[in-house]
């Protein structure tokens, strides 16, 4: 965790601190998209995940619901020049921006830093699949490929694939140009986006930051990126915690995004914006997983992240990878006051937008005075009342660890 | 006794090591000594066949152990170097470094080499099925690794004993400087003492090549590699895509002095603007570029009069000199047109992601050698773009400041200035 160190001279202190606070929401999953459609489902208890199980067999995936993409990116040619994962994160930035009233105002955007947690784009497969069929039959397979991409790679398909041309398309269709910033490192990204945001806000550096990313799993090369060390669940689908023995690694993925538009409080308050939730310490961490640390690493982030005494919501990120989900479940079992919610259950891993999305569920949660119903019975436990405050995590699937606490404002 | 804190009270921020890799060699001794001779290292391909390419140059590092390995490896080890000679010289110890990391980095995709092996591996099914079906059988994680964004910067966290979650970034070609700004921050918000930063690309494959090819971003003389990269003339046809890698230990003024480390630099600013026109073109009137120079100006506290040597982007496109030269002459007046401008992918090529830092590393350098880079290949000048780019020949020039410009596709632009004594 990056703390703000009490000033050596507290005549002079180094930067003002400024409280940071959540006005905008934008959520896509399989589940729909909007704060709205997602606490309507989420709140429905025994409600049953969207799945399509046949299009990757043996993989299970959660798959986007439909999108009008008109909505988000009024032009075609924008949307032309951006593939599924763009759009889809620029579309959950619309969103967000929407939620805060701060779209369409310019003197807002032109202000607005963004900081974007960014995988790659989607390759084209087909041009991919008749490189690899070819490579069966020719030796001089450098020379094939000079021949087959040079001849058959859209030009513009490479600024589909770089990733900080979400953030690109983003200041194109929503005109955000205070600064751009794209964070890579899976689950990890999405922490230290939110992390950097927040520092930003709470030094005076920002007083209103977009964050947040998106992932697109429906392209064979995104379960590639888990599957080459055998992370993915096969067979069939489970809920997050109990996919521990089963076939495969355990992770089910989902397309999806989050954004969340963070600000500062007085912000957000001259210009009367309703504010969902305040953020709590976020703080972040590297165990080195091959010596044994992961478990040491998530008892200290728990610690560090300040949580109130009593009964307390937990929105899990876990992915459902046997290992680190292990890890998390046994410290957050160790402290019977955390009623967890794994929403990876419903919406599926996703990856870059993992984070976003858990705290955006925890400020929800804060903004309806009400928590989740159980996900998943057998292994998380009933929470009543309101929540004043509201822990989300992200252990990620293979490294890399953040929590957030996310308080009443 | 030099101030401690700016303008804004925030720490000031000093740097205390310098470490870089480029065509030209390893390390800053090999490296000035080339950049201050005029010495290109631009050559031909021959990592990869240059068949059917338009194409056959470039600045890659072909001279590392990892260089034939793929762009992951490559990246990792020209990071690595470029960072031990940082840390070194910082006189701080390389394996418990105690700062966070901030990576400039590609992004990562899996190698065509090992898409290969591992499609060729048997013949069942095809396709994309068949690549998964291999891929959960493996048994090893080093081909996974090379998919993983944050990977890199997770070795070189162990490597160095940073502290933290590392972040590895990218905007682009602005890559390496935004590694840099970020590091800045964090030492003034307070959050560290020390912060290491690094860019670093190693991944001139065959298919990067393509894909800047396709977008007409490339240079296509081939046949004199070396006068390939002519920023700012008449004649220039793109940049040359080039590999390297730049590391800066920074640290707070403060706690540099009182471990009495020598202070080779100070950052005084950063700034940053995104442009909304075009995903790989500026805005014609070249506002945000122009607002990207006046935010750094505005954060070093420093006018324009105060500013003495331009560190240029300068890759070499019709595009971004013509924009470059707009949006300083927009912000330096009269002034700009003798005041010295140098471009130092004019002998290194673009190295990408690396380049903000690469070029940061070479700016504090000009300073504490006395001596400007030349831009080389200056024979023919643009005469829509009237600049003193120091041709040909370096100069000796005493220079206390220098503004580091970076400007990337997807409408990103960075700048940076650096002084050479604390104020």
């Amino acid at each position: 965790m990056r703390k703000i160190k009490k000033p050596a001279d507290p005549q002079q202190p180094p930067m003002s601190s400024h409280d940071v606070v959540i006005t905008g929401i934008g959520l896509v999953s399989s589940l729909g998209e909007g704060p709205d459609a997602h606490w309507q489902k989420l709140t429905q208890p025994g409600f049953q995940p969207v799945l399509d199980a046949e299009r990757f067999a043996p993989y299970t995936i959660h798959p986007l619901p439909e999108i009008d993409w008109n909505l988000q990116i009024a032009k075609r040619g924008d949307q032309r020049q951006m593939e599924t994962w763009q759009r889809l994160g620029t579309y959950a930035a619309g969103l967000a921006l929407d939620d805060a009233g701060i779209k369409g105002n310019d003197e807002l955007c032109t202000t607005m830093d963004m900081v974007v947690a960014a995988g790659g784009g989607e390759r084209d497969e087909a041009v991919d699949a008749a490189i690899l069929a070819a490579s069966e039959t020719r030796n001089d397979r450098d020379v094939l490929l000079n021949e087959k991409l040079t001849t058959e790679l859209r030009p513009t398909l490479f600024l589909a694939q770089l990733s900080n041309l979400l953030a690109g398309n983003i200041s194109i269709v929503h005109k955000v140009t205070g600064s751009s910033r794209t964070f890579m490192g899976e689950e990890g990204a999405g922490v230290s986006a939110v992390e950097t945001a927040a520092a930003r806000i709470g030094s005076g550096q920002s007083t209103h930051v977009l964050v947040g990313g998106a992932f697109q799993t429906e392209h064979s090369d995104m379960l590639l990126g888990y599957e080459l060390a055998g992370y993915l669940h096969r067979g069939l689908w489970k809920p997050v915690w109990q996919r521990q023995g089963s076939e495969g690694g355990g992770v089910v993925t989902g397309s999806g995004g989050a954004f969340l538009v963070l600000e500062q409080r007085e912000h957000a308050k001259s210009r009367g914006r309703r504010i969902y939730a305040e953020l709590g310490p976020i703080v972040s961490g590297r165990a080195r997983r091959r010596l044994g640390e992961l478990d040491a690493e998530i008892v200290a982030l728990l610690k560090q992240a300040e949580l109130p005494a009593g009964e307390l919501l937990t929105i899990s990120g876990a992915s459902g990878a046997h290992a680190a989900t292990a890890a998390e479940k046994a410290a957050l079992d160790a402290n019977p006051a955390l009623a967890v919610r794994g929403f990876s259950t419903l919406t599926g891993h996703m990856k870059e937008a993992q984070f976003p999305f858990a705290v955006a569920l925890a400020a929800m949660a804060i903004d309806r005075k009400a928590g989740y119903p159980v996900f998943d019975a057998t292994a998380e436990k009933q929470f009543d009342g309101a929540p004043k405050a509201v822990l989300a995590t992200a252990i990620g699937y293979h490294q890399f660890e953040g929590m957030g606490l996310i308080k009443a404002a | 006794m030099a101030n401690l804190k700016d303008h804004m009270g925030r720490p000031v921020v000093a740097v205390t090591g310098i470490g870089v890799v480029t065509s030209l060699g390893v390390g800053k001794t090999d490296n000035w000594a080339a950049l201050t001779s005029g010495k290109s290292g631009i050559h031909p391909i021959t990592r990869f066949p240059v068949d059917h390419l338009n194409t056959r140059i470039s600045g890659m590092v072909d001279f590392l152990p990892s260089s034939s390995k793929g762009a992951s490896h490559l990246t990792y080890e020209l990071a690595e170097t470029a960072a031990q000679e940082a840390v070194s010289e910082a006189g701080l110890d390389s394996g418990d470094f105690g700062g966070p990391l901030f990576l400039a980095s590609p992004p990562v995709e899996l190698d065509w080499a090992d898409r290969f092996s591992l499609y060729n591996s048997d013949k069942k099914d095809g396709g994309s099925e068949r690549l998964l079906r291999v891929a959960r059988a493996l048994k090893e994680l080093d081909i996974f690794e090379t998919t993983q964004f944050g990977s890199i910067a997770d070795r070189l966290a162990d490597r160095f004993g940073t502290r933290g979650l590392p972040i590895t970034l990218s905007t682009a070609c602005a890559s390496g400087a935004t590694a840099i700004q970020l590091g800045v921050e964090a030492i003034r918000r307070g959050e560290c003492d020390k912060a290491l930063s690094i860019g670093a690309d190693g991944s001139a494959t065959a298919e990067a090549l393509i894909r800047f090819s396709l977008l007409s971003a490339l240079s296509t003389h081939n046949d004199i590699p070396e006068k390939a990269s002519k920023p700012f003339s008449k004649d220039r046809d793109g940049f040359v895509l080039a590999e390297g890698s730049g590391a800066l230990v920074l640290e707070s003024l403060e706690a540099a002095l009182a471990r009495g480390a020598t202070i080779l630099g100070i950052m005084r600013g950063c700034g940053e603007k995104a442009d909304d026109f075009h995903r790989t073109r500026s805005k014609p009137d070249a506002s945000p570029a122009i607002a990207a120079v006046r935010a750094v100006l505005a954060d070093a506290g420093m006018s324009e009069d105060e500013i003495e040597y331009v560190n240029a982007h300068g890759t070499s496109t019709p595009e971004n000199d013509k924009m470059e030269h707009l949006s300083l002459s927009t912000v330096f007046g009269e002034r700009i047109g003798s005041m010295p401008v140098s471009s130092n992918k004019s002998m290194i090529g673009h190295t990408l992601s690396a380049a903000g830092a690469v070029e940061a590393a070479f700016s504090l350098m000009t300073m504490r050698e006395s001596v400007i880079p030349p831009t080389i290949n200056y024979d023919n000048p643009d005469p829509a773009i009237v600049l003193d780019v120091v041709p040909n020949k370096k100069r000796n020039a005493e220079v206390g400041t220098v503004l580091s410009n970076s400007f990337g596709f997807g409408g990103q632009n960075t700048c940076l200035v650096m002084a050479r004594e604390p104020v």
